[in-house]
């Protein structure tokens, strides 16, 4: 059997000894009020439990409990099914601060500096005394081990109080920690249950128990079978390496020369770059970086600066993805039934300081959110959600630079965060995030990085817009439906039965008011089943034939419930042809979905082609790129044009052709009752 | 005309009505109807009549609309309404229209507003009166005391003579909804002029304080802005028996559009003016002069009251001279008072010094 991830790990774990230091500093890692230490015990150590799994790719699953001892007492269990920590390392994990292996490396992880767990047990001894309890096994051993420790903060080490053996039933590996804490426990915005919230939404693949203090159990089931993408360490890049850094990496090198140190210890560096960046810093090839002088490094770095090096690899870094984006909001959101989930951005890696990063930003929209607030923002860094500092965040500052007001938000001005019915997630991934203070609570503000947040928010926006719009355009239309559909034919009725005569025919008024073909769709969930409609109204004075699409997932289509017939299928997509719908008339087109969830399909967009495009309302035009990969192409793409020849003397949609004289005043519009009135009763005009 | 030949015009212009939005859906058009705009824009001066009505500008209600559509079906069903109340000699309040409007489905009024305006509507384009439809209004209560007689046709259809100043109580003789001569004449008067009160309070002050007597006086409730009966009874008293009406209301925005709607006729019903409206009536107060005269307790105008001064700077009933000076006086020292400040100099004060100074400037005594 290979060597197992928990010997890897313990092999990358290392020695810093600031231990005191931190004692009087552990404002910085997030303890500095008792609400705010709560949330800090619990995301160290969620985000632990986190980062091992997707190391050792297990699917986590991961229990957080909070009991109250007394009014400012806690004990908080976390559990998780992670690798497990073998036996030798578990004192220095818990109870050496700055102790483990991914400081020294540099790729995407959740806990950046490793101070995170250890923090915790020092902040709980400090607060109430009592010593930490862990229990962890590992695949390879038969029985777990548990001990009782504390730490010593001067010697930055743990004192094991009290260890053993015992059988932990039903486990086959993973750790739980019991520690406890002074703390205050709250709800609301800056919340246990909000980060944990934050946590499921940007980690589909996890399933996540909460049992709060007053032992109430929320649980984020797991909605992807599909560990995040392993993420691989890589070397630092020179661009953007900072002084400090690179001598103390000169230093610690145990390469002899310059031209190797700079070829090896860094990625993108091949030697003759190497020789190139030396050549222009005046530094010798053969230097010892052990030796180099402040003033020799300095100018490395200035030629580094100068020279062109290839950008660093991206591929170290893990987006969330658009489908799990979206799988992870509705996973969470889905109570407050919002009406639409933008399709999420993930947008292509770039880089900052030599640091490669990638945003993600997913949109929320409608239903029960509240309409008159500010939108919620949901900020991300390496899938740890941030809960404190949104004012100073480098999402937020993009988020208020964006002029909302275009795309159906609403904002004061056009800046600053905007209100409305939505939830903004954003998602930052990288190496190394540039925090802005060592808590880890809001992202520093580099252009680079704003530029993408704001270009993803953009590309995110314009989808809901999109949406907005043709909302929109469905309320307008249903009326002018409303009237001809059940308003005309009741006026109609009533007067042929005051003057006592047949209901007169109303076709030609019906298109007269309309002259549109109106494509309208429905869609029912009902027994795990969607039942689709799609209805072609021809309110035009002519007979129409046209051409209608769709993308469906084929593979749940019922064939036995397709009505009429498709005309062609081509991998998803789907075609029909409409030979003939005479004036006033509707053709139907009904097909089942089986197998799926509601929410996988809550939308349809529909296509025409062969048709006089605008005429048409309730669908768009093919678009040009539909059958690109298809012979039919030529065909396909051609039709499109065609209409231009057919000599359509229809008009433009929703301009009806009888006479509308532009001083017609509208007699509901104008008139204007009310000015002898003063809306108080008793002086409104009389009967 | 008599009224049954009333009721039958009301029927065939009814139908006429009904019978062109028929012939327009037949015909494949899109059914509208054309009606003469009820705005301040659309009203103007008629020399021989003296009063305000409506100018040459129309308003088309077409199905394209939604709003149109529904007020086309909701007058369908109006007309078979009134159609059938006619055929069934029945009457009905416009507010049991209303209320009847809910068994209409699609055609079902919002509010009783709609429901009145429409009934409205329908009196102008077919020139019929309301009670040509059997349509009326509910009793409003203003009221009348005074030495005035009247003969009233009673429920029981026996002719009843009543003073208004000795057969009734305090709260004098109320004004029926018809008013016309089929109900309501006039035998005899013992009074120099009609003194038209806005508020409740101020009536009964002139009341107790024996203002009809003392002065001979006919005073009138007219309960904020009064109803069309209210102000075709002034109408007749002013025309039969030569009495000049006063207006005596608040100072505010909104007491002047009750003077303008008795004096010129209301935007709301100017198709029927030359019925309803006095052109002879005098503004006797609260001017905003007497604010500063009499140096009365005010408040200060708000928004609204901002708003319809503004309105009216823009009405053409308010473009002479006195409207004017009023209007923006009144927006200067930014107050209004009401007709009960006067008590700031005690309960007698209006009967004994006010309306005595105000009556002798305007020349009525």
């Amino acid at each position: 059997m290979a060597v197992s991830t928990a010997e890897k790990l313990a092999r990358g774990q290392k020695e810093i000894s600031i231990g005191e230091f931190f004692q009087r500093n552990k404002q910085i890692l997030g303890f500095d009020s008792l609400t705010r230490s709560m949330i800090t015990a619990v995301k160290e150590g969620v985000d632990n439990s986190l980062d091992a799994c997707e190391e050792a790719g297990i699917l986590p699953d991961i229990y957080v409990e909070i009991e109250q001892v007394s009014k400012n007492e806690f004990k908080i269990i976390l559990e998780d099914n992670g690798p497990g920590i073998v036996k030798r390392q578990m004192a220095n994990v818990f109870g050496r601060l700055l102790y483990g292996s991914r400081f020294h490396s540099i790729r995407q992880s959740r806990g950046q500096q490793g101070i995170g767990i250890s923090a915790v047990v020092m902040y709980g001894q400090l607060t109430t005394g009592k010593p930490t309890y862990v229990i962890s096994k590992t695949e390879k051993e038969e029985v777990a081990h548990w001990m009782r420790l504390i730490l010593n903060t001067k010697k930055n080490r743990a004192d094991v109080i009290e260890e053993d053996f015992k059988v932990w039933e039903d486990k086959e590996h993973g750790t739980r920690i019991e520690v406890f804490i002074n703390a205050r426990y709250i709800a609301g915005k800056q919340s246990v249950l909000e980060y944990l919230k934050g946590t499921a939404i940007v980690n589909p693949h996890a399933h996540i128990t909460f049992k709060d203090p007053n032992g109430e159990v929320e649980e984020f089931k797991r909605v992807s079978d599909e560990n995040p993408r392993a993420t691989r360490e890589i070397k630092p890049h020179p661009k953007g390496i900072e002084l400090g850094y690179f001598i103390n990496m000169a230093k610690a090198s145990k390469h002899r020369r310059m031209v190797t140190f700079l070829t090896d210890e860094f990625s993108r560096v091949s030697p003759r770059v190497a020789k190139e960046i030396l050549e222009k810093a005046g530094v010798r090839e053969k230097q010892s970086p052990k030796t180099l002088s402040i003033q020799d490094a300095k100018s490395v770095l200035k030629a580094i600066d100068e020279v062109k090096i290839m950008a660093p690899q991206t591929d170290c870094l893990s987006p969330i993805g658009p489908t799990l984006i979206k799988k992870g909001l509705r996973n969470v959101l889905s109570g407050l039934r919002p009406k639409f989930y933008a399709p999420p951005v993930t947008r292509d890696p770039k880089v900052y300081s030599g640091h490669p990063f990638q945003v993600e930003v997913g949109m929320v929209y409608g239903g029960e959110l509240p309409k008159d607030k500010q939108v919620e923002i949901l900020r991300f860094a390496n899938r740890v959600p941030l809960l404190y500092h949104q004012g100073g965040d480098v999402i937020t500052n993009a988020i208020s630079k964006v002029d909302w007001r275009r795309y159906g938000l609403e904002q004061r001005g056009g800046k600053g965060i905007p209100y409305g019915p939505a939830v903004i997630l954003v998602h930052v991934a990288s190496t190394q995030i540039p925090f802005t203070s060592e808590s880890k609570d809001a992202i520093a503000n580099i252009k680079v990085i704003e530029n993408e947040v704001e270009k993803a928010l953009r590309l995110c926006a314009r989808k809901l817009k999109t949406h907005l719009s043709k909302s929109a355009k469905k309320a307008k239309n249903r009326e002018k439906f409303n009237i001809v559909q059940v308003l005309l034919p009741e006026i109609a009725k009533k007067s042929a039965s005051i003057v006592g005569k047949p209901v007169p025919k109303l076709g030609k008024t019906i298109t007269s008011i309309m002259n549109v073909i109106w494509i309208d769709d429905s869609i029912e969930y009902d027994k795990k089943r969607h039942k689709v409609q799609v209805d072609i109204y021809n309110y035009t004075s002519t007979i129409k034939k046209m051409k209608l699409y769709t993308e469906l997932p084929i593979d749940n289509l019922d064939m036995k419930k397709i009505d009429p017939e498709p005309d062609d299928i081509n991998g998803d997509k789907i075609q029909w042809d409409i030979k003939r719908i005479t004036s006033t008339d509707v053709f139907s087109i009904k097909f089942e979905l089986k197998g799926l969830e509601e929410e996988d399909f809550s939308d349809i967009e529909v296509y025409f082609s062969d048709v006089n495009p605008s005429i048409v309302i309730g669908a768009e035009m093919l678009p040009g790129d539909w059958n690109l990969d298809d012979k039919k192409i030529t065909a396909a793409a051609q039709s499109l044009f065609d209409y231009d020849e057919e000599k359509d003397d229809d008009g433009v949609a929703g301009q009806p052709d009888e006479e509308e004289e532009n001083d017609v005043v509208d007699y509901d519009d104008e008139a204007d009752l009310s000015d002898d009135d003063n809306g108080i009763d008793d002086k409104a005009e009389g009967f | 005309m008599v009224s049954e030949d009333r009721h039958q015009k009301a029927v065939k212009e009814l139908y006429d009505i009904a019978d062109s939005i028929y012939r327009q859906i037949e015909k494949g058009q899109i059914p509208k109807m054309e009606i003469p705009l009820r705005s301040k824009k659309n009203i103007q001066f008629a020399p021989r009549k003296g009063v305000w009505k409506y100018g040459n500008m129309k308003g088309i209600r077409s199905a394209k609309k939604l709003n149109g559509a529904y007020m086309l079906l909701r007058t369908m069903y109006m007309l078979e309404f009134i159609k059938d109340m006619i055929k069934d000699n029945k009457s009905s309040t416009l507010r049991e229209m209303y209320y009847i409007s809910e068994g209409w489905d699609k055609g079902k009024f919002g509010s009783q507003d709609e429901s009145n305006n429409l009934a409205e509507d329908l009196e102008i384009v077919t020139a019929c009166m309301r009670e040509d439809f059997k349509l009326r209004p509910e009793e409003d209560g203003a009221r009348i005391i005074g030495n005035l007689t009247l003969e009233e046709v009673n429920r029981k259809g026996i002719k009843k003579r009543i003073n208004c100043q000795d057969d009734v109580g305090d709260s004098g003789y109320s004004i029926p909804y018809n008013v016309e001569t089929d109900k309501v004449n006039f035998i005899d008067c013992d009074a120099k002029f009609v003194m038209a009160v806005e508020t409740g309070g101020m009536f009964d002050r002139l009341v107790e304080n024996g203002f009809d007597e003392d002065s001979n006086a006919i005073v009138l409730h007219l309960k904020g802005q009064p109803a069309r009966s209210t102000r075709r009874m002034m109408k007749r008293l002013n025309e039969e028996m030569n009495l000049p009406i006063l207006v005596f209301t608040d100072c505010d925005p909104w007491s002047f559009r009750i003077y303008s709607s008795i004096a010129y006729g209301a935007i709301k019903t100017a198709h029927i003016s030359e019925y309803l409206a006095c052109p002879s009536a005098i503004y006797i107060g609260i001017t905003t002069d007497d604010i500063l005269n009499y140096d009365l307790p005010t408040d200060k105008l708000n928004a609204q009251d901002i708003k319809a001064l503004k309105s009216e700077l823009t009405d053409p009933r308010f473009k002479d001279r006195f409207w004017r000076d009023e209007i923006e006086l009144m927006l200067k020292i930014n107050k209004k008072a009401e007709q009960q400040a006067l008590a700031k100099y005690g309960l007698n004060f209006v009967t004994d010094k006010y309306l005595p100074e105000k009556l002798t400037e305007l020349g009525v005594l």
